[in-house]
């Protein structure tokens, strides 16, 4: 055969071998076989969730912390006012500053909160209303990170599970312009209800003194609140602790936490001397000298683990406590592994609400799986057959492509790692189907040219050169369909886009390109009479 | 061998056979949708929840509705899924979905669920084997160390590969050969590496419940609005782009013929599903994007013969070239056809029922769109260039 053409065959069949390395080789050392085709929830099983991440709890945090700092100012210089909390929409209001105080007061409000807020005043009598507004800026700013912040926290927390090929991904609904939604897809878990709780879990430690005098615990809040002369002081508030007998009671606990889960460098599952679970827990160095100094300073005091707001155990302080601590209370082995996952994962600046849950039993995937294999062997073997009662060898040629495009698409998703999913699956069957309109183009084209006499030579050349056209066109509108797809699905039907376009460009290379070499081949040299077609 | 060598239908003056079948089926759809109260849409578009559950023996189905009735806002929907024999039932609800509920909402269905078909095992501690996962199978395996590795001094990591694999093992033998579910936990005696004594610890730990939760869809309201914008704007915005391209490549007239004709293919197409009231989710959607890529191609390869023809056939009426221009890509259009038609069939026929309604949309679809070609796009092209394109000098396309 003619030099030219040789060089072009290896090329390609160089090109082909490159694509099946890629879909049939292992992933890593000691993978089995095929296993970059990463399969899809649908075919494998596991947990897909969608989580609204409510923003508003990080910004209404920082408002109510704002409020107290305010008010805790204000008292310090002994300025009169009325009251400093948190407002509507997202203001601090502070209220009834005495007007003869007025300019310190302003004066201090814009030097800590000019840049996040909008700042403004009115005056009745000899008081006046401060408003302080969060710009909208820093309101999307904050919402934005909030939202980056929940996806590594839940990140850490999936990694520390040890699911293989998770999908974490920020997403947004399609009429609203900030991206408030996570979508988790967890591939293989076998068990929804453990992993869900682990990451929905806000997990805010906070170590903070118990009240020193009628702290409790008392049989209730009431109680709680009558023993302290009927009003709980602002720096306290009343939290519930499970007792040793399973009844809840109540302490007084103080809201300013000596550390917080931020302090914690890092927890494990221990146990203590009668084998019961428990949770260590190690502090980085800030929180270890913040903690030594508050232990140092209340021996003798209880101080109240608290988590997410309830009362895990209140131990008395015996002496001064450096870098470490136990968190002990009632757990079984895995509740004690989980909350020190939770605890090495750092607490959720917001909580989740969730939107969407779908999980998928790997007994389906294996259903599924099953349906589509079945399905590609039998559309294949029916379009083999069908080529070649209609063409001859020449649907010979055809089925040469077929196995190149196939070659090619699952090559390139084993190459980019791409997850195949059961309407992927579906994708691969349409694509055999479709692929082989361009050559059946192709072949009619030749036919015809055959028909007005052309030689056979001439027929071939015709055929392709004429047909391209409407080849590029039909494969770029179905490519133009394919990425509205893809571009406003989600999940498994992403996967369907991908496989239908890159199934569409394979195939003009190989209907053009490929298939036109092989009649080259088939014609060699001499002069043919007659085409098998 | 080659049919339709030599084909020589008049295609254009049997356009109001064509059209009066399109009307036709439209007509049955709206009658259908007027009947059925509209499309049957999937969770996908409504929010709700659906559960599929598989169960040891056919359910009493009214057992089962009496169970999950406290959990749903409104009657639960109850459906065969499968085969008979596969006793895969499907329960589709609206559920009062506040997020914070979802979990608790999960596990009080499976709670129900047990109350109703597991009712002795209900308050037991023994772990209904038919629903567990891998991790707490192996932690069950690893604490009791039935297979006695640890008086044979074998390390930690050995005795944890070692009843990883024999979870794994158990666990695909109920999935792959139980799909899902096994009847007793002695039928696990023939799962691979799987030994007696292995089963006999089972039996202290485990029971084989009555039924398997093999999938769980919960889907928020706000979440199925989204998804149908998504869809609308999907379809809509591929309309756009086949309307641009094609009245770029050829003339104007021909995107907007194309996209009368791909708006024809859709509503015949949905018209079917209201009929039929298969379930319309997002994977139907999928194939409707699909189904409009395809047709498009049967126009186009149509309308480039008109245009080849065109540049060497000036004296001939625009009726004939486009008549001659059908019949000669006939051929084409049939084997394509044929050959997609086929795929699609075999994934309807084999596909699972998780493709079903995929399948069906394309297969109709695909008939639809091929005769649309014919019956739709090119008397309307016709018509134009006979009452408008006369009227300016007639140019190749």
């Amino acid at each position: 055969m003619q030099k030219n053409l040789r060089w072009k065959l290896i090329l390609v069949f160089a090109f082909l071998a490159i694509c099946t390395y890629y879909f049939v080789s292992p992933k890593e050392k000691g993978a089995p076989l095929l296993s970059r085709l990463n399969l899809g929830l649908d075919l494998k099983g596991g947990i897909h969730l969608v989580l609204q991440v409510m923003t508003d709890d990080a910004l209404n945090q920082e408002l109510l912390q704002d409020g107290e700092a305010i008010s805790r100012e204000l008292r310090s210089k002994n300025i009169p006012f009325e009251s400093s909390k948190k407002g509507a929409g997202y203001s601090v209001e502070v209220t009834g500053v005495d007007a003869s105080r007025l300019n310190e007061a302003r004066a201090f409000l814009e030097s800590r909160f000019k840049h996040r807020y909008e700042i403004r005043s009115t005056g009745a009598g000899g008081k006046t209303d401060f408003t302080l507004t969060l710009m909208s800026s820093y309101v999307r700013e904050t919402r934005e990170s909030t939202v980056r912040q929940a996806l590594e926290t839940i990140r850490r927390r999936v990694d520390d599970l040890g699911v293989t090929e998770p999908t974490l991904q920020i997403y947004g609904r399609s009429d609203q312009d900030i991206q408030d939604q996570i979508i988790v897809e967890l591939p293989g878990i076998d068990d929804p209800d453990r992993v869900k709780s682990l990451i929905e879990n806000t997990a805010q430690l906070e170590l903070c003194l118990v009240k020193k005098t009628e702290g409790g615990p008392f049989p209730s809040i009431e109680a709680a609140v009558q023993a302290n002369g009927g009003y709980i002081p602002e720096d306290y508030r009343v939290l519930p602790e499970a007792g040793d007998q399973g009844q809840v009671q109540y302490l007084v606990v103080s809201k300013i936490p000596v550390i917080t889960g931020k302090d914690v460098k890092t927890a494990r599952r221990g146990q203590d001397a009668n084998g019961a679970p428990l949770v260590n827990f190690f502090l980085n160095a800030d929180g270890a000298g913040r903690f030594a100094e508050a232990t140092g300073r209340h021996i003798g005091e209880n101080l109240a683990i608290v988590l997410d707001n309830v009362v895990k155990s209140a131990p008395v302080i015996r002496g001064e406590i450096e870098a470490e601590g136990v968190i002990e209370g009632r757990f079984s082995v895995r509740q004690a592994e989980d909350l020190a996952l939770l605890l090495r994962s750092g607490a959720l600046p917001a909580s989740l609400n969730v939107l969407e849950e779908r999980t998928v039993g790997a007994s389906l995937g294996a259903d599924s799986i099953r349906s589509g294999i079945l399905a590609s062997l039998i559309g294949f073997s029916i379009v083999v057959v069908g080529m070649l009662a209609y063409y001859r060898l020449s649907g010979l040629n055809a089925i040469w492509c077929l196995i190149a495009n196939l070659l090619i698409l699952l090559g390139f998703m084993g190459a980019v790692g791409a997850t195949l999913t059961l309407p992927g699956i579906a994708g691969i069957i349409l694509t055999i189907g479709m692929a082989v309109d361009a050559n059946i183009l192709i072949f009619e084209r030749i036919r015809e040219e055959l028909r007005a006499g052309k030689t056979v030579r001439a027929a071939v050349d015709n055929g392709f050169t004429k047909v391209l056209g409407a080849i590029l066109d039909s494969n770029i509108t179905t490519f133009i369909a394919a990425a509205c797809l893809f571009q406003f699905g989600t999940g498994p039907i992403r996967g369907f886009a991908v496989t239908l376009a890159v199934g569409l460009i394979a195939n003009v290379f190989t209907a053009t390109y490929f298939s036109h070499r092989l009649f080259e081949l088939m014609l060699g040299q001499r002069k043919v009479e007659t085409l098998s077609i | 061998m080659e049919i339709l060598k030599n084909v020589s239908v008049d295609w254009l003056s049997k356009k109001w056979l064509f059209v009066g079948t399109s009307l036709f089926l439209i007509l049955l759809g709206v009658a259908g949708y007027v009947l059925h109260g509209g499309f049957s849409f999937g969770v996908d578009f409504t929010g709700g929840t659906i559960i599929q559950v598989k169960f040891k023996e056919a359910p009493d189905l009214d057992v089962l509705r009496e169970s999950l009735k406290t959990e749903a806002v409104s009657a639960p929907l109850i459906q065969r899924y499968g085969r008979a024999d596969e006793n895969e039932i499907q329960v589709r609800m609206q559920t009062a979905f506040e997020g914070q509920d979802l979990e608790a909402g999960r596990r009080e269905m499976t709670d129900a669920l047990r109350q109703a078909f597991d009712p002795e095992h209900a308050d037991t501690s023994k772990i209904d084997f038919n629903n567990v996962g891998s991790d707490a199978l192996y932690t069950y395996l690893i604490n009791s160390d039935p297979d006695n590795l640890k008086a044979q001094n074998k390390t930690f990591s050995e005795m944890e590969t070692h009843y990883r694999t024999v979870a794994q093992s158990l666990l695909d033998y109920r999935n792959v050969k139980g799909a899902g579910i096994v009847n007793s936990l002695d039928d696990l005696r023939n799962a691979s590496g799987v030994s007696q004594t292995v089963v006999d610890s089972l039996k202290n730990g485990f029971y084989a419940g009555s039924f398997a939760i093999k999938k769980l869809d919960r889907v928020g309201a706000v979440v199925g609005a989204d998804l149908r914008r998504r869809a609308q704007w999907a379809i809509g915005l591929s309309f756009l782009g086949m309307l641009v391209y094609i009245g770029f490549r050829f003339k104007p007239v021909y995107g907007v013929v194309a996209v009368i004709a791909l708006l024809h293919d859709v509503v015949v197409t949905a018209a079917l599903f209201a009929l039929t009231t298969k379930e319309v989710s997002l994977t139907v959607i999928a194939a409707f994007l699909t189904l409009i890529g395809y047709s498009i191609n049967d126009k186009i390869v149509i309308f480039d013969r008109v245009r080849e023809n065109l540049r060497f056939m000036r004296k001939e009426s625009f009726y004939k070239i486009l008549n001659l221009s059908i019949n000669q890509t006939l051929a084409r259009t049939i084997m394509t056809g044929s050959m997609t038609f086929l795929a699609v069939l075999v994934i309807l026929l084999f596909g699972g029922e998780v493709l079903n309604g995929f399948a069906f949309a394309l297969t109709v679809g695909i008939l639809i769109g091929t005769y649309s070609s014919i019956g739709i796009a090119s008397p309307i092209v016709e018509w134009w260039y006979r009452s408008v394109g006369q009227k300016t000098k007639r140019r190749a396309a």
